[in-house]
């Protein structure tokens, strides 16, 4: 199996860190802040790997790191420590020593990523529409017309109304603006595909709308996913396998029926149980 | 010629650590058997023996605690599940190792022909022909046609039963899991199970099985292991983590 992004030892720490930040910080000591100098350690150690039309979940509450690790791969945050290698058509990345062309150039190219927030993703001040055309412009589609229909394709493919393609997304409901920021992000048919609680604060059907359109995106296409999410259903839904964090540290991962079925690490069992 | 098994567990124990209530939970202990191509071995022993435990260890929801399992593959190697990482599971588990369990696990929203069809579908099986071949079983198993359109999420238990059977059997497993597949279907269609899981037999998958009635067991196995409940199950409640 192709194996696209490779993780290691990736670490985040706000503040000027010291040398005793990592020791009297994490699950044990039931906080990410350092005692010694008020560093935040956002995360500490995260390792894993991503193989072609895979999910992986990445599961925690909040603080726990979970949306660092991503934002990190993202290059919406620099780390602080760690190494992290994207395989892609034959070539390989060493994302963190990239410059910020380079950076840029993934990001609009091969990357994508879909945010909690919609004004994150999208631009508010263009059309839903033009969202998708502007990171289709990037991919050096020029013609007016090729544009129009591609975006046409993929808001249909989210179901957008295109009848609604020329209104700014502010005009929008969340769960709609949810699914114009699906169609840019997948506008240039990226091999790898972030989603930071992209369902979080949605109403429960249009939960469940968003979720079967990321299925049938992945199976259709075959798109390597990390999900990140607090939600045991979305987790079970979606991901193949599950990483666990909690303070800034993985404490568990493994296939996703086995983390819900048979957690090893206290703190899984307590969420686990706590589930509705 | 000596047939060579598919699946050799040896010394399997699976024990539970609750670190919210401080306790060790003995499940299975010291299991050991075969399972052959062509052959169906039925696990049976009383509730608590751990049946369904040392199945969910095979397909490794459950972490073995101790012992091995030792699948051989298609490709003739031998892999010890308890150790495999998690990439050869999912592999496995797409490919040639199968799971039917008491309860339909199936994605929401999705018509129960698809549901059925879902392990053709993730093989690369087009649509249609995967949908055709999924009608075909459901008609066996006699759920009426009107339900293959709809999402089985409100079916009775025996029609979920059913469409579980009908996917698992479908998918054609190197080796099958079988949790309990007939625990709450009519004799008919009990009778139409035995007559499917004979025919798969055939076919050359090896099946290991817990079947809820005795005379399930004596029309399909080939092969019987008497589970007992592990020693110091009885007092788990007493029993503290080391």
């Amino acid at each position: 199996m192709d194996k696209v992004l490779e993780v290691r030892n990736l670490g985040k720490v706000f503040g000027k860190g010291c040398s005793r930040c990592f020791d009297e910080t994490g699950p044990k000591y039931e906080t990410n802040i350092c005692p010694h100098c008020g560093s935040v350690v956002a995360a500490h150690d995260v390792s894993f790997d991503l193989y072609k039309g895979e999910i992986l979940g990445i599961m925690g509450e909040s603080g726990s790191g979970k949306s660092t690790a991503v934002k990190n791969l993202f290059f919406d945050q620099e780390p602080s420590s760690g190494k992290a290698t994207f395989f892609d058509e034959g070539k390989q990345y060493d994302l963190f020593s990239l410059n910020a062309a380079q950076k840029r150039h993934l990001r609009n190219h091969r990357f994508g990523m879909v945010y909690q927030n919609p004004v994150q993703g999208l631009n508010f001040n263009v059309s839903a529409g033009g969202n998708i055309a502007e990171r289709l412009l990037m991919n050096d589609l020029r013609n007016y017309k090729e544009i129009r229909d591609r975006a046409i394709e993929l808001l249909r493919r989210t179901e957008v109304l295109t009848e609604r393609m020329d209104e700014l997304p502010k005009n929008f409901s969340g769960g709609m603006q949810q699914r114009v920021q699906i169609a840019k992000a997948l506008a240039i048919n990226p091999p790898l595909l972030f989603l930071d609680e992209v369902t979080t604060g949605l109403d429960l059907s249009v939960q469940a709308a968003i979720l079967d359109l990321i299925m049938e995106i992945q199976q259709e296409r075959g798109t390597a996913m990390i999900a990140v999410t607090h939600d045991l259903g979305v987790i079970r839904l979606l991901a193949g396998r599950t990483i666990v964090m909690k303070y800034g540290r993985v404490i568990e991962s493994g296939l996703t029926d086995q983390i819900l079925e048979d957690p090893q690490h206290a703190y899984t069992q307590r969420l686990v149980a706590s589930a509705l | 010629m000596t047939l060579k098994s598919v699946l050799k567990v040896e010394g399997f124990s699976k024990s539970f650590t609750l670190h919210e209530q401080g306790k060790l939970i003995p499940s299975s202990s010291n299991v050991n058997f075969e399972v052959f191509p062509g052959r169906l071995t039925a696990l049976i022993g009383p509730t608590g023996a751990g049946k369904s435990t040392v199945l969910k260890g095979v397909y490794r929801t459950y972490i073995p605690s101790s012992g091995r399992i030792l699948y051989r593959s298609e490709n003739g190697n031998t892999v010890d599940l308890v150790k495999a990482d998690e990439h050869q599971i999912l592999g496995l588990r797409k490919r040639e190792i199968g799971f039917v369990t008491q309860f339909l696990h199936a994605l929401p929203r999705q018509s129960t022909e698809d549901v059925v069809a879902m392990p053709l579908f993730t093989r690369g099986v087009r649509r249609e022909l995967a949908r055709e071949q999924a009608r075909k079983i459901l008609q066996m198993l006699n759920l009426p046609e009107r339900l293959w359109g709809i999402s089985p999420a409100t079916f009775s238990g025996g029609e979920k039963q059913r469409v579980n059977l009908a996917r698992g059997l479908l998918a054609k497993p190197r080796l099958l899991l079988l949790d309990e597949p007939t625990a709450s279907l009519d004799p008919v269609t009990t009778e139409r199970v035995i007559e499917l899981i004979n025919n798969l037999k055939s076919d050359g998958t090896a099946i290991l099985a817990i079947f809820h009635h005795p005379d399930v067991v004596d029309k399909l196995s080939d092969d019987v292991v008497r589970l007992a409940p592990p020693v110091g199950a009885e007092s788990f409640f007493e029993e503290k983590i080391a």
